[in-house]
């Protein structure tokens, strides 16, 4: 048997703190991260702050959007990632924005599960043929208004896959950008400048220009 | 031990000194030959235009053969060697031959969307039929249904499909249909100088961009008798260790995270934005693309580079014990990944799986070890080995690595010396093979060079073109929950065999 019996002695009402430690070993929480989880909170957020939007970008942004548009997006976006055949460094550095480093949630930031709850498509990867009907579903998808935004030298016109028999160019063949962010990959730094100019974009709700060129509507390729 | 089929392709004639032609009916006999020696590894097959190349690997080390073809056809090797039916389906795709016998005939890469067929043969042919409707395998029972996930993911992924055939919650198979990231990179660098189409192979998967850089470079070095400076291989070194460590980091928390544990994720998060953005203080890029180039590296590591890569090494090691311990005794996240997607050793065992998909199923095999390229002929480190297959095994054997190559890194970033770190390559014909241990599992590497020192033919075999199989293998009785958990303890690359 490998009970121990219970000690004779009367060792009379227990401490105070007793029903809490009972509390947290009921949680099975391995020893270790308690005081971890402490620490961690006591030393302060390990988040950079949001880096500042280039006021270009910002109103090259609203002139693509019209004033009833920019109102229903309000001041938070949901994002769908939608690969189109990167190499898989674009993605590796997108991840590291809902990190605790970048923490993009904190700026009205979020990732969605499906194109159907997104405001913005966040494409990587030159346009590869074998992608095209996918993300031009995907496109139609998502509720109007809706962004794209254009992430890494591949997206952007192909970039060093441009000349492949596989690959129909930037993600601008495929599906109208309103976006972009160069670099091979762009770091998450700069792909946040990018998504809170967005953001900042659905700023004001007065001034409309006037004359927009109407967006081109991208259709399936094997649907007439 | 006869061993008759390495005796067999021994007795073909030598093309260069590690790749023997067969007749085609000495390739016959190899079928047969093959069967009867199972400890023969089979690390790939690909083509070239009018001949057929597969790759071994035994106990003399790598062996390559070669079958000259006159027609668009020759016997497959899949009945003997599983592994090989991905490779004949991606060579009757890309260079138009049909692989006599093989045991899938289905296209893959090739979706009927390119504007020709067979890109890479000598007359590719204009496409002008409407993309064709995928076919699955089947699975025949009561209640069995399907369930198809992709190309466009839930996460933060690469493109690729997975069509579940399920009867309730059990998964009764599971086929992952991908070539949605095909990118042509093969014919891209066709008639290139390796210099310049190595930011092709940087750009195979870019998690392995290191590691497919090397391996490439490696090949291209070995074709020209080329031997870069010790700076240079020193800093590749450090370099592979860094991008295992990172890989490893990011896995191991988004694993928990799957789990519904988040805390190592976080945790793992910030130690590893701390080392990427060392490396880019240290190689100018965090992710360390197109350093590592033919001859050498491109970049040497800047002055202040070692400190800086020594304090964030330093970083993780301090929070590695604990974030280990927590990791390994956390009830919840145990329950999750103990038992769950096994991959039998047996079976890691025929596909000859590396890295640490084949080593957590007792596969003790690593390119770094076993091939003692330099510089880890001259670093000490341990190779650990599980035998359960599950989930859990695979993180603990990561968990183990990250451990080795923290030390590692710190090894190799110690015996830097001032010198050269980049050669120039001689104009010239040759052919060379390599074999790098990336944080995947050993990356291959072949390259033709014609006499004007462009490549005439070349292929790069990313160790997921043997992950994937198995990952289909590892769910099967599985449950649909699983997967997320199952796909990223495997982890691996869709760009990587798409290419
Ligand atoms: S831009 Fe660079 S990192 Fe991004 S997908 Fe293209 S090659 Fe990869």
């Amino acid at each position: 048997m490998s009970d121990t019996p219970e000690p004779a002695t009367d060792t009379g009402p227990p401490p105070p703190w007793t029903p809490l430690r009972q509390a947290l070993a009921g949680l099975s929480w391995p020893p270790m991260l308690l005081p971890r989880l402490v620490r961690d909170l006591l030393r302060g957020p390990q988040t950079d702050p949001a880096p500042p939007v280039p006021e270009i970008t910002v109103s090259a942004l609203i002139e693509r959007l019209d004033a009833a548009a920019r109102a229903r997006l309000g001041r938070s976006l949901a994002i769908r990632h939608v690969g189109s055949g990167s190499c898989n460094g674009c993605e590796l550095e997108i991840n590291g924005l809902s990190g605790v480093v970048y923490d993009l949630e904190r700026l009205g930031l979020r990732f969605v599960a499906s194109p159907r709850h997104a405001d913005v498509l966040l494409v990587t990867g030159p346009a590869c043929r074998n992608m095209t009907e996918a993300m031009q579903r995907a496109w139609h998808c998502a509720p109007e208004p809706r962004w794209v935004v254009a992430v890494g030298d591949c997206a952007l016109d192909g970039g060093v896959f441009r000349d492949s028999y596989a690959v129909e160019g930037g993600v601008g063949q495929v599906l109208p950008v309103d976006l972009v962010i160069p670099g091979c990959p762009p770091s998450p730094g700069l792909m946040l400048e990018g998504l809170l100019a967005l953001v900042e974009a659905q700023r004001d709700e007065d001034e409309v220009p006037a004359g927009m060129p109407p967006r081109a509507e991208p259709g399936f390729r094997n649907q007439g | 031990m006869s061993r008759p089929a390495t005796k067999l392709i021994r007795q073909g004639a030598a093309r260069v000194g590690f790749r023997h032609e067969l007749h085609p009916s000495q390739w016959l006999q190899l079928r047969a030959a093959l069967g009867d020696e199972p400890e023969l590894d089979f690390l790939g097959l690909w083509a070239e235009q009018g001949a057929v190349h597969a790759a071994f690997h035994g106990a003399d080390g790598l062996l390559l053969t070669t079958l000259p073809l006159a027609e668009a056809s020759y016997p497959a090797l899949s009945p003997v060697r599983p592994a090989a039916a991905w490779f004949e389906r991606a060579v009757a795709d890309l260079w138009g031959l049909r692989a006599e016998g093989g045991t899938d005939g289905r296209s893959w890469l090739d979706h009927g969307r390119w504007p020709a067929m067979a890109p890479l043969s000598a007359r590719p042919q204009p496409n002008m039929a409407e993309p064709p409707q995928p076919g699955f395998l089947p699975a025949l029972g009561e209640g069995v249904h399907q369930v198809p996930v992709g190309p466009v993911h839930g996460g933060v992924t690469e493109p690729g499909h997975f069509r579940f055939h399920v009867q309730g919650e059990r998964v009764v198979r599971l086929e992952a249909r991908l070539g949605y990231a095909h990118k042509g990179t093969l014919g891209l660098m066709r008639g290139k100088s390796p210099r310049a189409a190595a930011r092709f192979a940087a750009r195979i998967s870019g998690d392995s961009t290191v590691a497919h850089s090397w391996a490439f470079a490696a090949a291209a070095e070995a074709a020209l008798d080329l031997t870069p400076p010790p700076r240079a291989i020193l800093l590749r070194g450090v370099m592979a260790e860094l991008e295992r460590i990172a890989n490893h980091l990011n896995d191991w928390g988004a694993l928990c995270n799957d789990a519904g544990f988040a805390w190592p994720q976080a945790r793992c998060g910030v130690l590893r934005e701390a080392l990427l953005r060392a490396q880019e203080a240290a190689f100018g890029h965090r992710l360390m693309m197109d350093r590592v180039v033919p001859g050498g590296v491109s970049i040497d590591i800047a002055r202040s580079g070692p400190d800086t890569l020594r304090a964030a090494l330093a970083g993780i090691q301090a929070e590695f014990p604990a974030l280990r311990r927590i990791s390994e005794e956390q009830a919840g996240l145990q329950d999750r990944l103990a038992g769950t997607g096994v991959l039998h050793p047996a079976l890691a065992g025929r596909f000859a799986a590396g890295g640490f998909v084949g080593r957590a199923s007792g596969r003790d095999f690593d390119a770094r070890r076993n091939r003692a390229y330099a510089p880890y002929d001259a670093v000490a480190f341990t190779v650990p080995v599980l035998r359960s297959g599950d989930v859990e095994a695979r993180l603990a054997l990561r968990m183990a690595e990250l451990e080795q190559s923290l030390s590692m890194a710190e090894t190799l970033l110690a015996r830097l010396e001032p010198g050269e770190t980049l050669l120039a390559l001689p104009v010239q014909g040759g052919e060379g093979v390599a074999l790098v241990e990336g944080f995947r599992g050993e990356v291959l590497c072949w390259m033709a060079l014609d006499e004007n020192g462009l490549i005439r033919a070349c292929f790069a075999r990313d160790p997921s073109w043997l992950h994937w199989p198995l990952l289909e293998a590892a769910m099967q009785n599985g449950i649909l929950a699983d997967f997320p958990l199952c796909n990223r303890s495997f982890n691996a690359s869709y760009s990587g065999v798409d290419l």
